[in-house]
């Protein structure tokens, strides 16, 4: 009985997971069309978030025990940067894109090379070299832009000020080459360790087991992230504009729904729920820049298994891969036929797949079987409407 | 709104993308080549250092560029080889097989070097294997790994199975009981390492209570923990070939379940000091890890040598048992060049260098006729700082055995390149 429970607990532990790193993709690929395959980096940003308020808490800590509670703040922190990390990419990038899925896939693919990098590489020289650039672009366009005749110059000003602001930027992060701290990158491209609060590090012990405090953490923490984003679709204003534009864009449009604002505050939502996935998983592994790539194609999996844009059937198909994963891996599943006499060939079936990896082979079967019955997920979309 | 590019604008924006392009390349690091010393070409002995300087596989093997650096440093500013200096010429690997391959060609053909000394993971040395052997060049490798192989063009300076997992499976079994779960990534090395492991178990009379296998990288290791519980209820041994991220992943949870190294300890073959501080020291305390070489030995030469490593590369730097493979290896080719007299004879070198032996950081080394070293094998147990104990260490050294004794199909084979007619894989019992 123990046993069992343990079982769906751990069942549940690794489809909560899931569910939590596929939240921001369900909303982004469901309700915009949009395939972020930065998605995986987004929740990196988060993670490293995450490692840097540690850090801050590390240092105020003055023994009494102000560490632990740096996973608090972590959270909103890791949703605002991924969220406005999402939003300079869907303003700079995607925007452009919409309606055009082969160029979103690429260069969101590009935009997650771009940012596997920058974390490795990023020092004080370097965000002070783009944050100069920054200034003196926007800063020079944003001047030029109040002046009657903007139109008519604005070929002439972009010429200009472009290879102006590179050029200085270039030489100011030239000039301090010298200077060692500087150039001395923030996190390199060595994986850095997230010390666990000491509140989640124990575990609640159940006979001969031990579920581990911190996944009940993330279970609460994704059940507390479906409630906030029911809430917020189905209950406040923005939500409703989302839901509106996502079902007749031109409709919504011409009703004075600010849809370019809504496409805006849909991306950053799901970049935000990214952050906090990012935030979460530290808790289970490592920050490094190739932490999001472990997750990208899990999360993809449950939003296709899903079905596109509808959060409840990202639930179920996160719990259910969740859920066989653990019971094929553990060899769970094996263990109940041992016991019948007449299903011995079942038992030694799946204990061939009694392996993690194994399991997830087994894992992919059924639901490449699954597509085939079902193609467009567990909930499919029908006609226009976008079911919340 | 949408007029497209016009071919002004194309025009602009193309030249501030040229521009863009070249402040970046005037920005970017001219790191890629290490000149030392002066003279003209025929002053120097160009020598090649292939390791992964990007990809996943940049944070381990950068250190092991490090680690050759400082030896090729040390050798020149002691008058270098034969009274000539050493001129290295590093190459990306890139974390890619088909790119170490494409490398060791450029710096056989194109840049002409004397040897290469590179690669960290087995696919990439098999991926280069053939570059060496048809070209008759020469490879130096020094990570441990699964053994197995015996190339006249390469020479290991990392441990053989039997210098490192066959002593810690039987200090296993000696001290910490003979119930073993065995855990790795999914690819050949801890494969190929579990198979001499159970074999091994199987003539020693341990027995496996299971073994599993995750993908590099992956961090869901739920199942794994439970499958141990399940075998291992009251405890036992759990042998990790994991690499990468999944050791996080794994210690992480272990401690999560409660599973303290008191009663489940763990033997690590791929965690040495470097990935102690990845993995977070306060997870690995109290379990163990093999090598031939830590941080820790008390030896002069190693008092030494982690302080010139300290001093050139910082403070907080490490040094692990790779590193000090990398970094002895260097020296033994220099040895043997000495001797033959000549660096771009590799046939010449080839000889001279069985036989030749180096105090290195963890003692005395000697290259073989199957050109693996002779070396001593530690176990150590991570204490609080993220440094090794050393608990047990070998009263001698161990000679290598490159086919491995334990697994059927390469019992009673060994390797002679000193000799022709023996090659690099013979039957013992026929020579």
């Amino acid at each position: 009985m123990i046993e069992l429970a343990v079982g769906i607990f751990n069942g549940i532990g690794i489809g909560s997971v899931l569910l939590i790193a596929a939240l921001g993709l369900a909303i982004v690929f469901g309700l915009m069309g949009v395939i972020n395959l930065a998605h995986g980096e987004l929740m990196m940003l988060g993670a490293y978030a995450t490692f840097v308020v540690q850090n801050f808490f590390r240092d105020l800590d003055a023994g009494d025990g102000v560490f632990g509670l740096y996973i608090i703040v972590a959270l909103p922190v890791a949703f605002l940067v991924s969220a406005v990390a999402g939003l300079i990419l869907e303003r700079g990038v995607i925007r452009f894109l919409y309606g055009r899925p082969l160029e979103t896939l690429l260069a969101t693919w590009g935009v997650s090379l771009i940012l596997r990098q920058l974390v490795r590489s990023v020092n004080w020289l370097l965000t002070i070299a783009i944050l100069l650039f920054c200034a003196l672009f926007f800063g020079g366009m944003w001047l030029l832009r109040r002046r009657p005749n903007w139109e008519g110059m604005k070929g002439w000003a972009i010429a200009i000020l472009l290879p102006l602001s590179l050029a200085i930027a270039g030489i100011a992060g030239w000039a301090m080459t010298g200077n060692a701290t500087l150039a001395r990158p923030w996190f390199g491209p060595r994986n850095l360790d997230v010390s666990t609060p000491p509140w989640l590090r124990g575990g609640f012990e159940l006979g001969a087991y031990r579920l581990p405090y911190s996944r009940m953490f993330i279970i609460v923490l994704t059940i507390l992230c479906l409630a906030g984003i029911y809430w917020f679709f189905n209950r406040s204003d923005w939500g409703l504009r989302i839901r509106s534009v996502t079902q007749n864009r031109d409709m919504s449009a011409c009703l004075g729904i600010p849809t370019g604002t809504v496409d805006a505050l849909t991306f950053a939502l799901g970049s935000g729920l990214a952050g906090i996935a990012g935030c979460a998983i530290t808790l289970l592994g490592s920050v490094g820049p190739n932490v999001g790539q472990n997750y990208i194609v899990d999360t993809f999996m449950v939003v296709v298994v899903g079905g596109v844009g509808n959060l409840f059937g990202a639930i179920i198909a996160a719990l259910t891969i969740g859920v066989s994963t653990y019971l094929l891996g553990s060899g769970a599943l094996a263990r109940v036929f041992e016991d019948i006499n007449s299903l011995q060939f079942v038992a030694e079936f799946l204990r061939f797949f009694t392996s993690t990896s194994m399991a997830r082979v087994m894992v992919f079967v059924l639901i490449i079987a699954f597509l085939q019955v079902k193609p467009s997920g567990i909930f499919p979309q029908k006609g226009r409407t976008a079911e919340l | 709104m949408n007029k497209g590019l016009g071919r002004r604008k194309f025009l602009w924006y193309g030249s501030a993308a040229f521009g863009t392009s070249l402040i970046l390349k005037a920005c970017a690091d001219p790191n890629g080549q290490m000149t030392a010393g002066p003279g003209a070409d025929g002053d120097t002995i160009k020598v090649g250092i292939l390791h992964s300087l990007s990809g996943t596989m940049a944070i381990s093997e950068t250190t092991l560029v490090d680690a050759e650096k400082l030896a090729i440093q040390e050798i020149n500013a002691n008058g270098g080889v034969n009274g000539k200096q050493i001129e290295a010429i590093i190459e990306d690997g890139a974390s890619d097989w088909p790119t170490f391959a494409e490398k060791a060609e450029k710096l056989i053909d194109q840049d002409g070097v004397a040897v290469v000394f590179g690669c960290w993971t087995s696919a990439s040395r098999q991926a280069v294997k053939d570059v060496f052997e048809t070209r008759d060049h020469m490879l130096w490798y020094p990570v441990q790994y699964e053994g197995q192989e015996c190339s006249r063009n390469i020479f290991y300076t990392g441990a053989a199975p039997n210098q490192q997992i066959e002593p810690a499976v039987q200090w296993l079994l000696d001290n910490k009981g003979d119930e073993f779960f065995l855990v790795g990534s999914d690819y050949v090395f801890p494969r190929t390492a579990n198979t001499i492991i159970k074999e091994q178990l199987a003539a020693e009379g341990g027995t496996v209570v299971g073994e599993d296998y995750i993908p590099l990288g992956s961090t869901e290791v739920t199942p794994i923990i439970a499958r141990i519980q399940q075998a291992l209820p009251d405890g036992g041994v759990i042998f990790n070939t994991l690499n990468g991220d999944s050791n996080v992943a794994f210690f992480t949870q272990m401690q999560g379940a409660g599973m303290d190294p008191e009663r489940y300890p763990v033997m690590s073959v791929s965690v040495a000091e470097e990935e102690v501080q990845q993995i977070g020291v306060d997870l690995l305390v109290g379990h163990y890890a093999a090598w031939n070489y830590f941080q820790t030995v008390e030896t002069p030469e190693n008092e030494t040598w982690v302080e010139a490593f300290k001093a050139e590369y910082g403070e907080d730097r490490v040094t692990n048992d790779p590193m000090e493979s990398a970094y002895l290896m260097v020296y033994l080719w220099k040895q043997a060049v000495e001797q033959s007299g000549e660096a771009y004879d590799i046939e010449g070198v080839r000889a001279a260098a069985i036989g030749q032996s180096f105090q290195a950081p963890q003692g005395l080394v000697t290259m073989n006729e199957n050109h693996h070293i002779s070396q001593m094998v530690r176990i150590g147990q991570v204490r609080e700082d993220g440094l090794f104990d050393i608990v047990w260490a070998t009263d001698d050294r161990v000679d290598p055995q490159p086919w491995n004794q334990y697994v059927p199909e390469t019992k009673g084979y060994a390797c002679d390149w000193s000799d022709p007619n023996k090659g690099g894989r013979f039957r013992l019992d026929e020579a």
